[in-house]
């Protein structure tokens, strides 16, 4: 009697992650783009240059920066194992974040795959955390200053924040405590929750049936053997992965500056790239709500996420549906218009405080600029569900195209077009 | 039999409010332990009190001779982080040289006679009053002592206030 699993060696292995029969229509590289996958081995790679690392960091105020100088000029292939470590983090953030972005735009976050949602959030918080917490530790005029101005934005958060900030500095000013903390966080804290929360995250995914796949197409799907159907493209994808991580590293040096001097802010300073969406909006908006109300409510809107209750429920289907797919299109050109033109005239043009003089800021920079863009939003939600004839589901992915495409806008304002004291500058100035 | 069953349940109940009660009980213990467990850590990883407060109560640092800082001036103390200010009626202030916007280190820029942050471009004036936000209160400044013609500043403690006010200028 011939059997469904192919004689493989160690396919027991291979079965403990996989099924042995996979629909062949979510083999298309379209419908996952290998993100999770590609997380994944990134992730691997980081431990690896990770523990490497270790081996020549020194995690003292005094030790930290020389031990780098010291790992790049004379440790053999030092240098390029800090790169891997440096780039592999970066392109950590960029896999992640579209990998969220796929889940979202196919509607794999319902019913089954609710809880899987809340760990993948759970996984993309320890991947900013530990990037967050890896940038202080080479101790330059970069990191100190990043930390600095991050750390900094804590202390807006209404009544518990100067505590968060304290606990997290270990006191008053960035030192010693703050490199032990952030140290034990990187090697030691994010570690262990990835390693908890990934066989969980890739557990999830068994017990849900695999990938999402339309309910239209249940019951008509050829299935395929996992291996070599599924085995091969993953090691494709990996493959490329690592290559691509190589390439750069060999090609780009991470950036060091000079050693931290607490007496002197470079101008001008910036966040990490993943934050300077954030520093943009700071430029716009009260701290209060460009650091508290505006993270706050993106971070409970997304938990909240499953809890929507759509009128058809049907994911696998990129963008919902093609007028989803139109009314997407839409949103991000208006995004491209309205957030270039609305960082400009913020910048050189509206001056609220000069229209009512003696209203606190917190006031003018922040209430009313919320207020006008809660309004604003809610607008665009109604306008675009009546001329397209929406459904709820496609009004609110078009509402998320639009927010996602303005973060996208600031961030890149705030990496490429702010230059010294802050001002908007060209690229190429 | 309608009767033993009755019975049956009836004695069977004692033994499910003990169950469920007992059950609440360890929920409630391990509630406690966790708690307890969360407040070791808390504590354990709170910032201790720096050494320097204990000894000396409030550091003070002698700054020298009123006479020697001109009107209109500021001059940086490294040692203390905070900038001393005499203002050009004579009066002394000291500020804190932490950006109130996201603590950067503000330069003061004698050309322009401000402080300009380097970071996102608040500025202050001579008395650390904000002039151009998204700073949002002005910078925050230390006791200002004269005793004997000597200005001294005390370090230990920063004040935070809302906008500029006279009576923050201290005199000879």
């Amino acid at each position: 009697m011939a059997s469904v699993y192919p004689k493989i060696k160690n396919r027991g292995f291979v079965y403990h992650l996989h099924p042995p029969l996979v629909p062949q229509n979510v083999l298309k590289f379209t419908h996952t783009w290998g993100l999770g996958g590609s997380a994944l081995v990134l992730v691997l790679m980081q431990i690896i240059s990770g523990i490497l690392l270790l081996f020549a960091y020194s995690p003292t105020p005094e030790a930290a920066y020389p031990s780098i100088v010291a790992l790049q000029q004379e440790m053999l292939f030092g240098k390029l194992i800090r790169n891997l470590h440096h780039w592999g983090a970066n392109f950590l953030v960029f896999v992640v974040f579209f990998h969220m972005l796929r889940v979202f735009f196919t509607g794999a976050y319902n019913s089954r795959r609710k809880v899987n949602w809340w760990i993948g959030l759970g996984l993309f918080l320890c991947v900013l955390i530990s990037n967050f917490t890896g940038y202080l530790l080479p101790l330059d005029q970069l990191s100190f200053w990043a930390i600095t101005i991050c750390t900094a934005m804590f202390e807006y958060i209404p009544l518990i924040g100067t505590m968060i900030q304290k606990i997290i500095i270990g006191g008053t000013e960035i030192g010693k405590a703050t490199l032990s903390n952030f140290f034990a966080i990187h090697v030691a804290l994010v570690p262990m929750c990835l390693a908890i929360l990934m066989p969980f995250h890739f557990w999830q995914i068994r017990k849900a049936k695999g990938v999402i796949n339309p309910s239209s197409a249940e019951g008509k799907i050829h299935k395929v053997s996992s291996v070599p159907q599924l085995v091969t493209r993953e090691a494709a994808m990996a493959l490329v992965m690592i290559a691509a991580l190589f390439l750069f590293s060999v090609l780009f040096d991470a950036p060091l500056a000079d050693k931290a001097n607490p007496g002197l802010s470079p101008n001008p300073t910036k966040a990490p790239w993943y934050f300077s969406g954030l520093q943009e909006l700071l430029q716009h908006f009260h701290p209060l709500v460009a650091v508290f109300v505006i993270p706050f409510f993106t971070v409970s809107c997304l938990i909240c996420l499953p809890y929507l209750k759509f009128e058809k429920a049907d994911g696998g289907i990129w963008f919902l549906s093609e007028n989803g797919r139109r009314m997407g299109i839409m949103s991000a050109i208006t995004a491209l218009v309205i957030a270039p033109v609305m960082i400009v005239l913020s910048e050189y043009v509206i001056n609220i405080s000069k229209i009512v003089p003696g209203v606190p800021p917190v006031v003018i920079n922040g209430v009313i600029p919320a207020v006008l863009t809660v309004v604003f939003l809610f607008g665009f939600y109604q306008v675009m569900k009546q001329k397209f004839a929406a459904t709820a589901e496609e009004g609110v992915q078009a509402v998320f195209i639009f927010l996602l495409v303005c973060f996208v806008v600031l961030t890149i304002t705030g990496v490429w077009f702010r230059g010294p004291g802050m001002e908007l500058v060209w690229l190429w100035d | 039999m309608m009767m033993t069953k009755d019975q049956k349940e009836k004695s069977a109940q004692p033994v499910e409010g003990r169950r469920s009660f007992l059950k609440k009980l360890w929920i409630g213990l391990g509630i406690v332990a966790l708690a307890e467990m969360l407040g070791v850590i808390a504590a354990y990883l709170w910032p201790k009190k720096q050494k320097a407060d204990a000894e000396t109560p409030g550091k003070i640092i002698t700054a020298g001779a009123a006479e020697k800082f001109e009107k209109d001036s500021v001059t940086a103390f490294r040692r203390g982080q905070f900038y001393l200010i005499c203002l050009d009626d004579g009066g002394f202030m000291a500020l804190s040289r932490k950006c109130t916007h996201l603590g950067c280190t503000v330069p003061w820029v004698a050309s322009e006679k401000k402080f300009i942050c380097p970071c996102h471009s608040s500025v202050f004036d001579i008395s650390g009053a904000v002039v151009k936000s998204p700073a949002p209160r002005p910078l925050d400044m230390f006791a200002v002592m004269i005793e004997n013609g000597i200005v001294k500043v005390d370090t230990g403690k920063k004040t935070k206030r809302s906008g500029f006010d006279p009576s923050q200028v201290v005199y000879l």
